[in-house]
């Protein structure tokens, strides 16, 4: 009775929320639920017929989780996936809850397959409730140290979440993260390694925003003979303890890097599977080859992996493209100085001056303490930018970080956001592509203006 | 003889939180463009530190494993030099982990203690697993004006009677969330809580540790003025958010 009730109350609140206009409804109807009855999560995932899977990690959780969702249907099964960004309890809930029947049972449930992104801190809270087949690790980067405490302290959740799974789940690492690797010595199932080999894009040292390059076993300083980026590379232990990077099963072969995409070759037990992706990042690539593991670890055959990965269209405000006043608009979500290192690589990447405007918030979403920004190699744009707006309620802060970078005088320092996105769209010339790079909160702002005016083409011009 | 400042920079490997790399561009860039030659010399684990070859002393914040690692070699490898080069009116700037070490000693959440080099004489205590964690913008009244920076520290700071700290707090928790005060000063040594990057965004505060750590060996020096307007406005954008917070809505 309960359960019916709490599922009632959160279509309920699901559709209200969207009939106001409150935004999509992905977390609201979850709390609405989770607080009529605190054992929905468990109950629900207990009928989905294929059980769930768990997706997590400091970068690349919606696009993992986005890419492996084409994966799996094309593989012929039903996925429950929560919403981007929508990564805690309630997300999940939300999911759940609208996909079930007012009973908690799924139609077709024999299909159904939970497919969850979850925040860091959440692991082991969803785990308990979903009692996952799969949990997949993609990496672990230093990211709001305000909000998740030490990098240290989300490998020691990880570990026990890890060491509570249970015998009969996967685990899926990432073999050129030092510490997503260590996750292996916690599991007690079957664990899937998967990793770079296409080494042609590695430099050799690490860059500032590097992490964990101290052994887990002996604390010594790890040497690296491929640096991919942050500290995510091929990996040793120089004393006798002799740790190493595990020797990955599922492992991109080549990857080739284009103007407006990327080619991968993965190769696998039995089989290899070659994919053209429109994401640009060698980040990108970890995403898909993640996806493309976690396939692998749930027996999804090869063709069906291709044909799920073709099928990918970019996830919200992850490089999403949109055509607003005549202007290409790339709108890419960055965090930590890891990611945005590697954001910046990318859009310079071909050498020609960009359009480049940056958001920078403080809310507790995006991380109140700005100071990661010190962290990232903005020396990168110096010379590349055509025009360069900064934004956000912390602008200045990004302007004086820029200033330290060789970007002396930014275009325009401007705290509104639509006043500066509109700056930075006059800055572009018609038909050329501006690149908007924001932080969590900034990046909902920028999304919901540029998706107004993309419908309304001269808006932006107007006052 | 040509002008120089020369940096030690304690353990840039283990002891870099978040943005405590601003602080050495600041200090290099604010040399330059006033002609002062600057030269880092970087002291890692096992390396002895010389106290006459330092006009300036850097040490950042850390992740608890990696300061549990420092404080050993710090005391052992470096403390004395440390205490000379304090005596001598070396300029020492230590932040949030590397200040906690600076002290007497540094009790952890489980209980356990680290030693500390004892430069200057306070105290720092963890009061357990479940105590909030001190984290947000700061607002400090210094001697030279405001600071602005972010802090996030679980450790609650006490200094000895007689030890002066570095300002009094306007917003923020500061060394220990009652007493009102934020860091410490002892002779030319200063320790906070404050990073963000500190030194950017507080100019005034940076021109000072340049010049204090100079004049003992350029008694004429000039400290030419710079073009601070950027500065100014970051600082300025800092205060504002820190002491009257606008809401986003997420």
């Amino acid at each position: 009775m309960r359960r019916i009730a709490a599922i009632a109350a959160a279509k309920a609140t699901a559709a209200l929320s969207q009939r106001l206009r409150m935004g999509g409804g992905t977390a609201l109807p979850g709390l609405v639920a989770e607080r009529v009855d605190p054992h929905i999560v468990p109950e629900m995932a207990r009928r989905l017929g294929q059980g769930s899977v768990i997706v997590t990690g400091t970068n690349g959780k919606t696009t993992t989780a986005r890419l492996l969702r084409g994966i799996v249907r094309a593989a012929g099964l039903r996925p429950v996936a929560n919403r981007a960004g929508s990564n805690l309890m309630r997300g999940i809930a939300t999911a759940l809850a609208q996909a079930a029947g007012l009973d908690g049972g799924f139609a077709g449930a024999k299909r159904r397959l939970g497919l969850f992104e979850v925040d860091e801190a959440t692991v082991p809270e969803a785990a308990r409730a979903l009692r996952p087949r799969l949990v997949l690790f993609t990496n672990l980067f230093r990211d709001q140290l305000d909000r998740y405490g030490e990098v240290e302290h989300v490998a020691a959740v990880w570990r026990d979440a890890v060491r509570t799974l249970g015998g009969s789940a996967t685990v899926v690492l990432n073999a050129d993260d030092p510490s997503v690797a260590a996750l292996a010595q916690a599991a007690t199932g079957r664990v899937l390694f998967y990793g770079v080999e296409d080494t042609s894009r590695a430099s050799e040292g690490l860059e500032h925003a590097a992490d964990a390059r101290w052994c887990s076993s002996c604390g010594s300083e790890l040497v690296y003979s491929a640096v991919f980026y942050g500290h995510l590379g091929h990996w040793h232990c120089p004393t006798h303890c002799r740790v190493a990077r595990p020797s990955p099963r599922v492992v991109a072969t080549r990857i080739e890097m284009e103007p407006e995409g990327t080619s991968l070759m993965i190769t696998m037990p039995g089989g290899e599977v070659s994919a053209r992706l429109p994401l640009t990042g060698l980040y990108n690539a970890y995403n898909a080859l993640a996806a493309v593991a976690a396939a692998v670890a749930l027996g999804i055959e090869s063709e069906a992996i291709e044909r799920g990965l073709g099928s990918f269209t970019a996830a919200f405000g992850r490089q999403e493209r949109l055509t607003v006043g005549g202007r290409r608009v790339q709108v890419i979500l960055a965090k930590n100085p890891a990611g945005l290192n590697e954001v910046l690589r990318t859009i310079t990447a071909d050498g020609e001056e960009k359009d480049v405007a940056l958001f920078l918030n403080d809310g507790i979403a995006d991380g109140r303490d700005v100071s990661w920004i010190w962290d990232v190699d903005f020396d990168l744009l110096a010379g590349k930018v055509r025009s360069l707006t900064v934004s956000g309620n912390r602008a200045w802060e990004m302007a004086l970080r820029l200033k330290y970078a060789g970007l002396d005088t930014p275009s325009e320092v401007e705290e509104d956001t639509a006043t500066a996105l509109r700056l930075a769209l006059r800055a572009t010339p018609e038909d050329g592509n501006l690149y908007v790079v924001p932080t969590y909160t900034a990046m909902l702002q920028v999304r919901e203006l540029l998706a107004r005016w993309a419908r309304q083409p001269a808006f932006w011009e107007t006052s | 003889m040509e002008l120089k400042l020369r940096l030690a920079h304690l353990y840039p490997k283990l002891m870099n939180i978040y943005g405590d790399r601003g602080n050495i561009l600041c200090l290099e860039r604010r040399c330059r463009e006033r002609g002062i030659g600057f030269e880092v010399t970087e002291l890692g684990l096992g390396e002895k530190m010389k106290p006459k070859e330092h006009d300036l002393v850097f040490i950042g914040g850390a992740q608890d494993r990696e300061q549990r690692r420092v404080a050993e070699d710090l005391v052992k490898e470096k403390g004395k030099a440390l205490k000379e080069a304090a005596a001598k009116g070396v300029v020492i700037l230590a932040v949030c982990g590397g200040y906690q070490l600076m002290g007497r000693y540094y009790r952890g959440a489980e209980g356990e203690e680290l030693p500390g080099v004892g430069v200057f004489g306070l105290r720092t205590e963890h009061p357990g697993p479940g105590a909030k964690r001190f984290i947000g913008n700061v607002v400090v009244e210094w001697q030279g004006g405001t600071l602005v920076g972010f802090e996030n520290h679980g450790g609650r700071t006490h200094l000895d009677d007689g030890v002066e700290p570095l300002g009094r707090v306007v917003a923020g928790f500061g060394n220990n969330g009652d007493d009102g005060g934020e860091g410490a000063v002892c002779g030319n040594a200063y320790g906070t809580y404050l990073h963000g990057s500190l030194l950017p965004k507080n100019p005034r505060f940076a021109d000072h540790l340049i010049e204090t750590a100079l004049r003992r060996r350029y008694k004429d020096l000039e400290m030419a003025p710079l073009d601070d307007r950027v500065e100014e406005m970051a600082h300025a954008a800092a205060v504002r958010l820190a002491t009257r917070r606008g809401i986003i809505s997420v």
